[in-house]
C-alpha cells in the first residue's frame, strides 16, 4: 500500500504570540517550531498499517519554506520512507491554493491512501484535506478516531457531539485525523540518524495566486482589571446590585 | 525553553536538536511524573529501561554496527542532560551502562566480546555495572586489593569487594577491575566480564541512603569467582583503563549536572513568577531576582562549557583534564544552583512535589562520584603546576 502523509510545521502553541512587522503575519523570532500534533498522528497512523501490513511505503509531504525539510526529516525519523518538499517562501493562508498544488503532487504518486491531520492550530481552517480529495476525485473522511484497512476497503470511526459513528469506505481515499487515533512514537535516535540517508525531494511548489489573503492580525484586546466591591458578606448586596444593573447577568 | 538563555540551540545541529528533543520528550511524558514516587519509594524505575533502550540511549556514542546509534559526542552529551533534567539516578543508569561497561568492552574487548554483549546492552537485554571503588579505595583505586589469579589452565580467580556501584543488584553482567599481580603496583589491573549468576558473587543494595534514592546502589562481593580465560578484556592493562572509562563518564556528567541545574533553575523561575508574598509575586523582589540571575549565569556558563567539550571530544582532541575541569565546575554550580532554587522555594522546597530539594540531594552524591570536587581541584593542580600532590 502507498500512503501519504501531508504534514505542516506550526509554532508551539504554548507561548504568548507576537505581530510580526508586516501586520499580518507572526512574529517568528524566539518560536519553537514543530510538526503539528494532528499530522504526528496521521505519520503515526500510517506507519502502524505499512507495520501491521509488513510492506508498503510511507511518503511525507509539506509545503512550505526549506525550514520545513526539518518536519520531514522528523517523520522520516519516526519511520516514513521519503520525503517531499514542495518549495514556497511561505505557506498561503489560502487553504485552495495549498490544496491545488498539493493534488497535483498526489495525483501523480498514484497513493491508496493521503492522510491529514484535521487541522492546524496556527491557521485553524481545517480545509486542506477536503479540498485536495475533491480535486483528486476520490471520497474524503474527516476527523477519524479509528482506522482499519483491509481488502482494499477501509473502516473508521468518528466521534461526533454525543455520539459514534462508524464509516466504510472505499481507497484511494483521503482521511483526515483527529485527536485519540493512537499516540506518535518518539522518533529513536537510530531513527534520526537513519532520517539523514532517505530520499528526500525538493521541488518547486505550483502555486496559483491566493484568493483569499490575511488582511489584518490583531492580538486580543487586554481584559480590563477586575473591581473589588467589598469584602465578606457586607459586600454581596452591593455585587448583586452590580451584577445586576451594570454587568447585566442576573 | 527559558533556560537557554543564550540561544545555545543555534549551535546545535538539526540532528543534535532532534536527539535532545526525543529526549526531553520521554523525560517529559515517562519520568517526570513517576519520579518523586520512585524517589520516596528509593526504588530505580526499572520499568523505563525497555524504552530508553528502544529509543536508542544505551551507548548512544558507540558505532551503529554494534547495534548503538552511532552519535557524536555532543548528542551524547545532550542525552545526559536531558536524562539529568528528570533525575541523577536515571541519568546515572545509563552514563553506567554507556561509558562505564559497554565502552570498556567496546575499547578494551576482544571483537567476540564486542559481538556479543554490546548489542544486547544497547538494547537493554543486559544490564551491566562497573566495579572498580572498594570500601578503603574510592580517590586513590590504584591501592586496590581485589586479585585475579590465572590458574594453570588460563582461567581466573577473583577475591575481593567493590562498593558504591550502581546497578549492583540489577546488572547481569559486571565489569570487574582486579590486580592480576602479586605486587602492589597498579600496572597489573585488569578488567574482567563477570556475569552476576558466577557462584561467589553477591550484590547486596546499599540501604539508608539519603541521595540518589531512584537509583540502585550496591556492594559486591566476589568469594573465589571462577572465570574462564574468556573473561578477561584483552586489550585492558595498568590503572589507566578504568580512568579511561570514567573520562567518558565524566563527560557525560559534566552535561547532566547542567540538566538537573536547568530543572532547577525553571522551577525556581516559575515559583517565582506565580507564588504572590507582600502583595506580589515574589520574582518582583530584588533578592530573588539576584538569586535568579546568578543561577541564570551560572548555568549559561556551564552549558557553554559542556558544549565546547562535547565539540573538543568530537575532534578528538580533548583531554582527561579539561573533562575534569568541566565536571568539578558543574557538578559545583549544579548543587548551588539547587540549593538556591530549593531556597527560593520556601516552605514548598522540602517537598517531593516539587524536583529542587531532590535534585540538589542527588547533586550531593554527583558531587562526590566520578572523581571528587577536591581530587578533580588536585588534577588541575597537577596539570597547570606539573607537580603532584597525589605522591608524597
Amino acid at each position: 500500500m502507498k500512503i501519504a502523509v501531508c504534514v505542516k510545521r506550526v509554532p508551539d502553541m504554548d507561548v504568548r504570540f507576537k505581530i510580526g512587522g508586516d501586520g499580518t503575519s507572526l512574529d517568528e523570532a524566539g518560536l519553537k517550531f514543530d510538526i503539528n500534533d494532528f499530522d504526528a498522528w496521521a505519520v503515526e497512523a500510517a506507519l502502524q498499517l505499512k507495520e501491521k501490513a509488513g510492506a508498503g511505503e510511507v511518503t511525507v509531504i509539506s509545503l512550505g519554506p526549506d525550514v520545513v525539510q526539518e518536519t520531514i526529516r522528523k517523520a522520516l525519523s519516526m519511520g516514513a520512507d521519503k520525503g517531499v518538499h514542495l518549495k514556497a517562501d511561505r505557506v498561503p493562508f489560502d487553504g485552495f491554493t495549498i490544496a491545488k498544488a498539493l493534488a497535483e503532487e498526489l495525483k501523480a504518486g498514484a497513493y491508496d491512501l493521503v492522510l491529514f491531520g484535521k487541522i492546524s492550530p496556527d491557521s485553524s481552517n481545517g480545509v486542506v484535506g477536503p479540498m485536495v480529495a475533491e480535486l483528486m476525485g476520490v471520497p474524503c473522511v474527516t476527523a477519524i478516531s479509528s482506522l482499519e484497512i483491509a481488502n482494499g476497503r477501509g473502516t473508521a470511526k468518528r466521534e461526533l457531539e454525543g455520539a459514534q459513528e462508524m464509516v466504510e469506505f472505499s481507497l484511494p481515499v483521503v482521511l483526515t485525523v483527529d485527536e485519540g487515533l493512537n499516540t506518535a512514537r518518539y522518533p529513536s535516535l537510530k531513527g534520526i540518524m537513519a532520517a539523514k540517508k532517505k530520499p528526500l525531494e525538493s521541488k518547486p511548489a505550483q502555486l496559483a495566486e491566493p484568493q483569499v489573503k490575511v488582511r489584518k492580525l490583531e492580538l486580543p484586546p487586554d481584559r480590563k482589571a477586575g473591581r473589588i466591591v467589598g469584602e465578606g458578606a457586607a459586600a454581596v448586596p452591593e455585587l448583586v446590585r452590580l451584577l445586576q444593573t451594570e454587568a447585566k447577568v442576573l | 525553553m527559558a533556560t537557554d538563555f543564550y540561544n545555545i540551540d543555534s549551535a546545535l545541529s538539526e540532528e543534535e536538536r532532534a536527539v535532545r528533543d526525543t529526549v526531553r520528550a520521554f523525560v517529559d511524558e515517562k519520568v517526570l511524573p513517576i519520579i518523586g514516587d520512585c524517589y520516596i519509594e528509593g526504588r530505580f524505575p526499572k520499568e523505563l529501561i525497555p524504552e530508553m533502550a528502544e529509543l536508542g540511549m544505551f551507548g548512544a556514542n558507540l558505532p551503529e554496527e554494534y547495534g548503538c546509534a552511532g552519535l557524536n559526542n555532543v548528542s551524547y552529551g545532550l542525552i545526559m542532560q536531558e536524562l539529568e533534567r528528570g533525575d541523577s539516578g536515571v541519568r546515572s543508569f545509563a552514563s553506567v551502562q554507556g561509558a562505564l561497561v559497554m565502552y570498556p568492552i567496546y575499547a578494551f574487548g576482544s571483537e567476540e566480546q564486542k559481538r556479543h554483549y554490546l548489542p544486547k546492552m544497547a538494547s537493554g537485554e543486559i544490564i551491566g555495572c562497573f566495579g572498580l571503588t572498594e570500601p578503603d579505595y574510592g580517590s586513590n583505586p590504584s591501592g586496590m586489593i581485589t586479585t585475579a589469579r590465572e590458574q594453570k589452565d588460563g582461567s581466573w580467580v577473583i577475591n575481593g569487594a567493590k562498593m558504591w556501584i550502581t546497578n549492583g543488584s540489577t546488572a547481569q553482567v559486571a565489569i570487574i577491575w582486579a590486580k592480576t599481580g602479586d605486587d602492589k603496583s597498579d600496572k597489573s589491573i585488569r578488567g574482567f566480564i563477570v556475569p552476576t549468576d558466577t557462584p561467589g558473587f553477591s550484590g547486596k543494595d546499599q540501604k539508608g541512603k539519603l541521595s540518589l534514592r531512584a537509583s540502585d546502589t550496591s556492594e559486591l562481593v566476589l568469594q573465589d569467582v571462577k572465570l574462564p580465560a574468556t573473561a578477561l578484556l584483552p586489550k585492558s592493562g595498568g590503572i589507566r583503563s578504568p580512568l579511561m572509562c570514567l573520562t567518558q563518564a565524566r563527560y557525560g556528567i559534566s552535561w547532566g549536572a547542567m540538566g538537573a541545574a536547568m530543572a532547577c533553575y525553571e522551577e525556581a523561575l516559575d515559583y517565582a513568577g506565580n507564588r504572590v508574598m507582600f502583595g506580589k509575586p515574589i520574582g518582583g523582589f530584588q533578592i530573588q531576582q539576584q538569586r535568579l540571575a546568578e543561577m541564570l549565569t551560572e548555568l549559561v556558563k556551564g552549558q557553554l562549557l559542556a558544549l565546547h567539550l562535547g565539540r573538543l571530544k568530537d575532534a578528538g582532541t580533548f583531554t582527561p583534564q579539561q573533562v575534569s575541569l568541566a565536571k568539578r565546575n558543574n557538578v559545583s554550580i549544579a548543587t548551588d544552583i539547587a540549593r538556591e532554587a530549593r531556597r527560593l522555594l520556601g516552605a514548598n522546597g522540602i517537598l517531593a512535589e516539587y524536583s529542587s530539594m531532590r535534585h540538589m540531594a542527588n547533586l550531593e552524591s554527583v558531587y562526590t562520584y566520578e572523581g571528587t570536587h577536591d581530587i578533580h581541584t588536585l588534577i588541575l593542580g597537577q596539570a597547570v603546576t606539573g607537580l603532584s600532590a597525589f605522591e608524597g
